[in-house]
This record gives C-alpha cells, structure tokens and sequence, in this order.
C-alpha cells in the first residue's frame, strides 16, 4: 500500500521545476501572460463611440482568471501531488511527427498525398505489417472519402500533385 | 407530434442515426460527441429537419452504445457507460452477459422514453419563462451554465473551471462582433472570423484520442462470450422497476442542468441506486439494480440536455454543444420563438428521439452480439481511417486548411489536458457559450450605463447567480470532504 502510495507521489521528491505540476502551472502562466500582453495591442474604441466595454477587456478579465486559478492549483498541489504519469512511448512521439509530416506534405505537395503518408506511417508504427490493410488505410479508404466528399458534398479540394491529376 | 416523421427520407435518417450512433457508441473514445461533430459537415445535404434528427439519433443510440462494450470489455464505450462498467462486467463474467445486456438495454429504453416526455412537456414551459429573459438575464444564465462545469464528472473543480475560460477565451478570437476590432488574430487573415467549433470538438475528442490510443497500444481487453441479449426476468423487473424510475428522473433533471450531461447523471443515478437498495453489498459484484440504475440515468440524461439547448440555446451536455452548433448552421436560433413560430420542427425532433430510442432498444436487443464485434476491428486500422475522415470533414466546412491545423493543435492540446488531469468537456460547452457570455455582459452594461451593481436589481439574473454560488461552492465542499480540489 505504503509503496503504491510513494509510486503515486513520487513526484514530492523532485525539484520544484522538475514536478508535472510546476510545468503545467509554467506553461499556462507563460502562455497566458504573453496573451495578456498581447491584448494591450489590440485596437481600442474612440471615446465618442464606445458603447460598454472596450473589446480587450473581455479577453483580459478571462486572462487574469485562468492565471488566478491556476496559481490556486498550483499552490494546493504542495499540500496534495499529483499523481505521477507514466513516461509517454514511442508509438505516441511517431503519431506527433505523422501530424508533422502532415502539415508539410499537405501545405507543399498534396492533402491526400498527406492523409495517404500519415495513414500508413501510423498504421506501421501501431503494429499493422499486412500489406493488404495498409493499402486499405492509405489508398483505398481515403480514395473512397475523397470521392464522397467531392461527389456529395460537391466538396473541391486543395489543389496538389495528385488532385489535380483529378480536376485538370 | 410524429407526423412530420411519416416519411420514408427521414425515416431512413433515423435509421442510419441509430445505427451510425449505435457504432460509435460502441467503440471505446468515439461517441456521440465526436461522431456528431465528424457527421455535421455531412448534414448540410441534408434539409434542416433531417440534420437535427440525424444528430439526436446519434445521441441517443450512442449514449446507449457504449453499455455494450462496458459490460462485455469492461471499457466504457462512452464515459456516460463508465459507471455500467462496474456491476455490467462482474455480472458477464459470471455468464449472464445477456441478462447484464437485457438489463441495459431495458432501463436505457425506459430512461430515454421516459426523458422525451419530460423534454415535450418542460421544453416549452422553459421556453415560455425565456420571454421574460433580458440580456442581464442571459448572462446570469450563461455564467449560471458555466459555473455547472465545475461540478462535470469527477475531475477537479477548479481546472474544469480552466477549460471553461479557456474555451470563452477561444470564442473571442478574431473580429469582435460589436467593433469588428481584431482580437488574437496576429495578422493571419483566416483567424478574423474566428475559431470554428468543429474543429476544435474534433481536434479535443477524436485527434486526441487518437494519441491517446497511441499510448495504450500493449493494452490488451479481455472479452466476455455472449450468446443473445435476455429481457430481464419478473424478478428482476420487481428489484429494478423503482431503480429504473428513480434513475430517469435523476438523470432528466441532471440532463436538464446546463453543461451537465450523461455522465455526470450514470455516476448519481448509480449512487442512488446503491444507497436505497436493499442488497447495496452487492453492488460491483454484479447488481442488476446497478446496471438499471446507471443506464437508465444515462439514457434519461439525453432528453433532459435537449431542454435548455432548444428552450434557451444553452447546451446541456457536451453532444448536445453539437447539435446546437447543427441547429445555428441550419439557420434555426433555438429559443421561445423556436417554439412558437416553429412547432412542426420541435415535434419531428421529440418524435425522433421517441422513435430512436425505440429503434436502439430493436437493434441492441437482437444486434448487440454484431455490434460488440465492431471493437474487433484494430486500433492500427481504424484510427488511421477516422483520421481520414476528420481531416476531411474539418475541412469540408469552410474549405480552409488552417482549419484542419488548428484541429491538429487542439488534438494535441487535448491530449495533454486529459493526461493532466483537465476535462476537454468544458473547453467546449466555454467556446459555445463565450459569444453569449460577452454579447449579454456587454449589452447589459451598455442598458446599466456602466454600472455593474444593477444586476442584483433583476430577479431573475439574482437567482441565476446565487444559482452560480452554489454551482461552485458545492463541488469544492464534496470535493475538499474526497481531498479533491485540484
């Protein structure tokens, strides 16, 4: 018991910096802040038209509550840890690079070329090895979305290598 | 009130719904809310009747789904089926899986049907009380819904409150609707009008369970025979019947509070069940009075959320955010005009749920068997082919690109909140109600001349924040008696 416990809160022993709770506390504050900031660059109303609130206000009322509250947690996890997580895989960070990869090909070469590359790429890395169904998750199955979305949708896809072999 | 159902078209709709929502209801981290929002691009061919229908039929049948796989692999198939799991899978190991199925699929009919016909008759009258709503009024609502998140599900009150801001924080990016000032845009054309809901519901639900799939790929399920579903027995009828009633209405009421939802109604419903039973130590054995007692809110919990999300365009749970969004893409406002110059519309919609919820009970009946073997189908197969779509379907909506990255970003984001403990539900229910949230307070102040204190001079919106108070100060009084608050 004594032992799941100390598993569980192993996190109390590390360095502040090095606890889930300072990272996740750090991060929201870090981003907050740098949107807080940035609202002091919106535009603002002229007087004579300013009906109510000027519209950064809003943003940053909200701004200042997510870093109040997260102070709050921050602060009530010294009293209470967190429980620690297990260390993410590998399956997860080749998932993370196939997003990656994805935004590239599909911003230089092609969408489906995109959809086609990740398929397969996380297919593979998840354990798939017959050849006949990673033919279905990277050709067969996103042809057949392709073809649905443009015939009943009347969808028009982003122009590419391989689209465009279909509209021109 | 099932006239407008008399067609073959929308029947066909239906059909497909409860089939559609059946499945993904049954495969563990799909479901109702990211199925709904994966089909919604879809339902623009669709005439606005069918749409909504499409969509509530999903949400019904898939709210039901997810028993199947909680009692058969001990995975809830929806998080509204995680508190099935604990006596649906000790009773299939046993071997009455079919006695366990029969019990679930029973009470969720009974909760379904019986949430309809608090919806027809509590609908209006909401409605009805909405005419004397002023914007001051809206926005005490408003915060009264999302002061609910507080209290979703078993997470921690106060990053459910987070995610909340955090999604009112995303509805305000791009041009302000009362200046047309940029807001968060940085100088990318395509963010001035804003964050699409779409992409972000798929983004939170499907692409970060996609990752969250990637990390469970050694997780192996241990999966219970089942020969045919078995219709309770008298017995049994005579031990449930009052759990099943009781369950409804606690899962109708739930359902009825804004942003609280099915899951949050299983968990109670079950509890409840377990403290007027008169065998509550055989409750996570195995009880047929847990199983009723969990299905029959979670089920009861569909019909309720539909009442504020139709009488006053508040959702009631994190699908029906979706179907709302289906409504406002339709072009149908929901609200009391909804209800007085549209009447067909609302009846074609509380007939289909009425029909749904009979149509899942034929099905899970007679096809629960087939549908159980849909979580046959690998993750390394299926997941891959459910980024296909999603990828297409975000796109499809506004035809832009940035749209599918930003889905891409909340996937990720949603991963990380689920892993640190953040619900994803509130981001969503906070990026529906933002623009309400703003609109209302910035009208009021406009009415108020600037000052704030006249809020408390409307009864209505007083009552909506002393509502507030106690949405938030009762979660964080359960929760500092179980040491939960963060």
């Amino acid at each position: 018991m004594n032992n799941v416990r100390d598993k569980k809160r192993a996190n109390k022993s590390l360095p502040f910096f090095f606890r889930t709770e300072f990272k996740v506390f750090f991060t929201i504050i870090l981003v907050s802040t740098i949107l807080l900031i940035s609202t002091f660059s919106f535009d603002t109303v002229p007087p004579i038209l300013n009906r109510g609130i000027q519209p950064a206000t809003f943003p940053k009322g909200l701004l200042v509550l997510i870093i109040v509250l997260t102070s709050i947690i921050y602060y009530l996890s010294f009293k209470r840890p967190w429980k620690k997580e297990k260390n993410l895989p590998k399956p997860f960070f080749l998932t993370i690079i196939s997003f990656v990869l994805f935004i590239i090909i599909s911003k230089t070469l092609d969408f489906f070329l995109a959809i086609a590359v990740l398929s397969v790429f996380v297919s593979y890395y998840w354990g798939e090895r017959r050849i006949f169904y990673l033919l279905l998750v990277s050709i067969i199955f996103p042809l057949v979305v392709f073809i649905f979305f443009e015939m009943i949708l009347g969808l028009r896809f982003p122009p590419g290598i391989i689209t465009n072999l279909y509209y021109y | 009130m099932m006239a407008p159902l008399f067609s073959s078209k929308l029947l066909l709709v239906l059909l497909f719904g409860t089939l559609f929502g059946l499945v993904l209801g049954v495969l563990p981290g799909l479901g109702p809310t990211t199925g709904g929002a994966l089909i919604l691009p879809f339902t623009m061919t669709l005439d606005p009747l069918s749409a909504i229908i499409l969509l509530t039929s999903i949400y019904c049948a898939g709210t039901y789904g997810g028993a199947i796989t909680a009692v058969l692999i001990n995975t809830p198939g929806t998080p509204a089926a995680a508190a099935t799991c604990l006596d649906g899978y000790p009773l299939a190991q046993k071997g009455e899986a079919g006695r366990a199925l029969g019990m679930a699929t029973v009470s969720s009919t009974v909760g379904g049907i019986f949430s309809v016909i608090v919806l027809v008759f509590f609908a209006p009258i909401l409605a009805n009380l909405a005419y004397e709503f002023g914007q001051p009024e809206y926005f005490a609502l408003a915060i009264f819904g999302l002061t609910m998140l507080a209290s979703i599900g078993d997470g921690s009150p106060i990053k459910n409150l987070i995610a909340g801001a955090f999604g009112i924080l995303i509805s305000t990016v791009g041009k302000d609707f009362m200046t047309s000032i940029d807001r968060f845009t940085y100088g990318i054309n395509e963010l001035s009008v804003g964050i699409g809901f779409i992409p972000v519901v798929v983004g939170l639900f499907a692409i970060s369970e996609m990752l969250t799939q990637s990390t469970l790929l050694d997780q192996v399920f241990k999966r219970v025979a089942l020969k045919a579903v078995k219709l309770p027995t008298k017995d049994d009828y005579k031990k449930t019947w009052k759990t099943i009633l009781r369950s409804s209405g606690i899962g109708s009421f739930i359902g009825v509070l804004p942003a609280e939802g099915g899951t949050v109604a299983s968990l109670i419903g079950y509890s409840e069940a377990k403290r007027f039973s008169k065998n509550p130590e055989e409750f996570g054995k195995g009880s047929v009075e847990g199983i009723a007692g969990a299905e029959a809110a979670n089920n009861a919990a569909t019909g309720g959320a539909m009442v504020p999300t139709l009488a006053l365009g508040i959702p009631g749970s994190a699908t029906t955010a979706v179907i709302l969004t289906g409504l406002i893409i339709h072009g149908v406002r929901p609200g009391p005009d909804l209800f007085k110059e549209q009447p067909e519309f609302l009846y074609g919609i509380f007939g289909a749920m009425l029909v749904a919820n009979i149509l899942f009970f034929i099905f899970g009946f007679f096809g629960a068997k087939i549908f159980a073997r849909i979580t046959l189908v690998p993750n390394k197969i299926l997941w891959p082919m459910i980024f296909a779509v999603s990828v297409c379907g975000t796109y499809s909506l506004s035809q832009s690109i940035i749209d599918v990255w930003i889905m891409l970003f909340f996937g990720v984001l949603g991963f990380f909140m689920r892993r640190y403990g953040f619900s994803v539900v509130p981001v969503i229910i906070g990026l529906i109600l933002g623009e309400l949230v703003e609109g209302t307070l910035r009208q009021s102040i406009v009415i108020f001349d600037g000052n704030w204190l006249m809020f408390l001079t409307r009864p209505i919106a007083l009552t909506f924040f002393i509502l507030s108070l106690i949405a938030l100060a009762f979660p964080l009084i359960r929760s500092k008696k179980n040491k939960k608050i963060i």
